[in-house]
């Protein structure tokens, strides 16, 4: 760090310093804004209504943080091993495939079975081709950004391949399969807020993002309160000292990375048993990868990679809102908003770190005396 | 920090007025394109063009939308549905599944959709015969190639695609029965449409191999194709759109898909309330398809094969000339 000794209290560690990084990066979208012709300020709050104006937007906003969410948790769990897991976007799409089997396999006879089933099919595959990558980091050695980032090529090659093939809609030509059968869909947030009485527009937000909160819980309950969290804690700060303790390494990281794509492969649930009812190739779209910047964001805690994630959702729906009202500002600007939120807040967390710090010294000496 | 609130709010205000002044204009159509992008020279500036038509012609202006990736069909018909679009016109073949889901939902809204048969009672389906259109291509290229051998370049590989192929052969081979036929496709996911580069590759392989001309039923991934053709100075018959400039003199000819007809017919309609649902089809009779003839390849198309054309062309609308068809060519849903 700074080599400054006054270290900051929790609040303007985990609050004051994020919020500043995300408003230098709105700055600095807005020069881009300005750049184009627009005026910032309309965009800017043009992007904050369309991300949490009204009920519709907001449902929008957290269908979106449903799927960061788990991303940015499997980032995390390898992070906290030791292990770079940029295998998501194909360990998301296995878990697909999985949830897909599951619901075609008992969908018609036992829907709700078939959804649990589902829930548990996502998982399973997600972690099985997490497998692969990590049984050969921790016996062969082969580094795991390598061969995860592979796995996802392999991943939409097999996607592709089964669904111009044997999963694809029958008379259909795009490739995508069959619709799920009826009742095979995780219930809507406006449905269940209707069973409470209460009335909500609707939107893609369902049951997974509480699966995604839970998610979240179990991922803090395992690193901070259970012996194999410790252990993989340890393994990732230091292996050696890990195998010292008598910490099986090898087993650690099989362990963890496959926990990663369980993880990863659970964002299926909300994209397709959610909304779109159906597996189409390409699902994904890049939330693998934007689940590392989340975690970062986040600063691998499970807290924070919630509110990352509700922060990357406001920036999708809010950016696709900005691309349907404004046609000269597309949808690649909010691209660059996430990409600049991601260089402030990801990339270079300490860069005000400095002035707070002294800041903040200053009225605390000032305190003391 | 009083001041900032009130230039949020007035800029909330300033920006939602263009929202509601669109509104107010009593008819609200939409257009919805396909991957690919606008711009694209081909299939979706086809339509582009014909919105921009109805637009001049009536002063009624229409929103468009470009989406990047499949997931997002859905939602951008769903959220001008919401909005209260008075007809939606979406093009291109993978909208088919969407446009189902989204019509069911919200039955009061029209939808026009080009390139899929929707069976719904608020859905408008546009199909072209493509193979006609291409028989009278691959006539030109029969007559025109040198080496006798073609090539034939296509987007995804999907039966809408083949029905492309089937016509263009069948229009070689009613005026040549010695050429040879390289095909390639490009992909099998959406992606097909929108790749260029590989496109290219393709096309160069077959040129190195003999072919002479190629068509390229890409979409805007054809641009790519007609790239090496300039490059080693050889031909390609562009798609959907008038590709005749693009490279000019090394274009042969394009393909045309009249998109532009169909958006301009299905708005027009729907503004003057004779927009009707079912299942219209273009073919030659209707003017959907043809082939271009301009300034740029006027020199490659010689009096001879004009009247060769027209006479094919009689004789497809009078029947006496059957385009073989493939099954499947259109997904209904």
């Amino acid at each position: 760090m700074s080599g400054s000794a006054t270290k900051l209290p929790g609040v303007l560690e985990s609050v004051l310093m994020p919020m500043l990084n995300i408003l230098v990066a709105l700055l600095a979208s807005g020069l881009v804004v300005l750049a184009l012709g627009e005026d910032p300020v309309v965009v800017l709050s043009l992007l904050i209504e369309g991300a949490f104006g009204y009920e519709e937007a907001i449902g929008y906003t957290f269908y979106y943080a449903t799927n960061f969410i788990f991303t940015g948790l499997a980032v995390s769990v390898a992070f906290h091993a030791g292990h770079f897991n940029i295998g998501g976007e194909g360990q998301a799409m296995l878990g697909g495939l999985g949830l897909t089997l599951a619901v075609f396999w008992l969908g018609s006879s036992a829907p709700v079975l078939s959804i649990i089933l589902a829930v548990f099919g996502a998982a399973l595959f997600g972690a099985a081709w997490a497998f692969i990558p990590a049984w050969l980091q921790a016996h062969r050695g082969s580094h795991v950004v390598i061969t995860t980032i592979m796995f996802n090529f392999i991943a939409s090659a097999l996607l592709a391949y089964l669904l111009v093939g044997p999963l694809q809609r029958p008379g259909g030509q795009m490739p995508e399969s069959s619709d799920f059968p009826d009742g095979t869909a995780l219930p809507q947030f406006h449905e269940l807020m209707e069973i409470l009485g209460i009335s909500f527009e609707q939107s893609p937000l369902n049951l997974s993002f509480l699966i995604a909160l839970l998610a979240a819980f179990g991922v803090w309950f395992l690193l901070a309160r259970t012996r194999f969290g410790y252990e993989m804690r340890v393994t990732g700060q230091n292996s050696d000292a890990a195998k010292f303790a008598g910490i099986s390494v090898p087993r650690v990281t099989v362990i963890a990375l496959m926990m990663s794509g369980a993880l990863a492969g659970m964002m299926g649930l909300n994209e397709l048993l959610g909304e779109q009812l159906r597996l189409i190739g390409n699902f994904t779209l890049g939330y693998g990868f934007v689940g590392i910047a989340v975690a970062f964001m986040g600063r691998n805690h499970p807290v924070g990679i919630v509110l990352a994630a509700i922060l990357f959702g406001a920036v999708y729906q809010g950016g696709a809102e900005i691309g349907f009202e404004i046609p000269k500002i597309t949808r690649d600007m909010s691209v660059v908003i996430q990409g600049l939120v991601i260089l402030f807040a990801g990339a270079m967390p300490h860069l005000f770190r400095r002035p707070v710090t002294a800041l903040y010294a200053r009225f605390a000496g000032k305190g003391n005396k | 920090m009083k001041k900032l609130v009130i230039r949020v709010v007035a800029a909330v205000v300033v920006c939602l007025a263009p929202a509601f002044s669109a509104f107010g204009q009593s008819f609200d159509p939409v257009l919805l394109y396909d991957i690919g992008g606008k711009f694209d020279k081909s299939f979706n500036e086809a339509a582009f063009r014909g919105a921009e038509r109805f637009s001049k012609d009536t002063g009624i202006s229409f929103r468009d939308f470009e989406p990047n990736s499949e997931t997002q069909y859905e939602q951008a018909l769903k959220r001008f549905a919401r909005r209260k679009a008075d007809v939606i016109v979406a093009v291109g073949v993978g909208y088919s599944v969407a446009v189902r889901n989204v019509a069911k939902r919200y039955p009061n809204i029209k939808f026009t959709v080009i390139d899929a048969v929707i069976d719904l009672p608020n859905v408008q389906s546009i199909t072209f015969k493509e193979n006609e259109g291409s028989f009278l291509v691959g006539m030109i290229a029969g007559l025109s190639t040198k080496s006798g051998k073609l090539g034939f370049i296509g987007g995804m590989d999907i039966p809408l695609i083949d029905r492309f192929k089937v016509g263009y052969k069948q229009g070689v081979a009613y005026v040549r029965d010695d050429v040879s036929f390289i095909e390639n496709y490009v992909g099998t996911t959406p992606a097909a449409w929108n790749d260029p580069i590989k496109a290219a590759e393709m096309a160069r392989s077959q040129y190195a191999r003999g072919v002479d001309i190629i068509f390229s039923a890409a979409g805007p991934s054809g641009l790519g194709v007609i790239n090496a053709a300039k490059d080693s100075g050889t031909l390609a018959i562009g798609v959907d759109s008038n590709q005749n400039h693009v490279q000019p003199g090394y274009v042969l000819t394009s393909m045309l898909k009249r998109v532009d007809l169909a958006v301009e017919q299905a708005m027009n309609s729907a503004k003057d309330g004779s927009w009707t649902s079912g299942h219209r089809v273009m073919g030659l009779p209707e003017g959907g398809v043809d082939y271009a003839l301009d300034e740029h390849n006027a020199a490659l198309i010689s009096d001879a094969m004009k009247a060769r054309l027209e006479d094919a062309r009689a004789k497809i609308i009078a029947g006496e000339i059957v385009v073989e068809d493939v099954d499947g060519g259109n997904s209904g849903h």
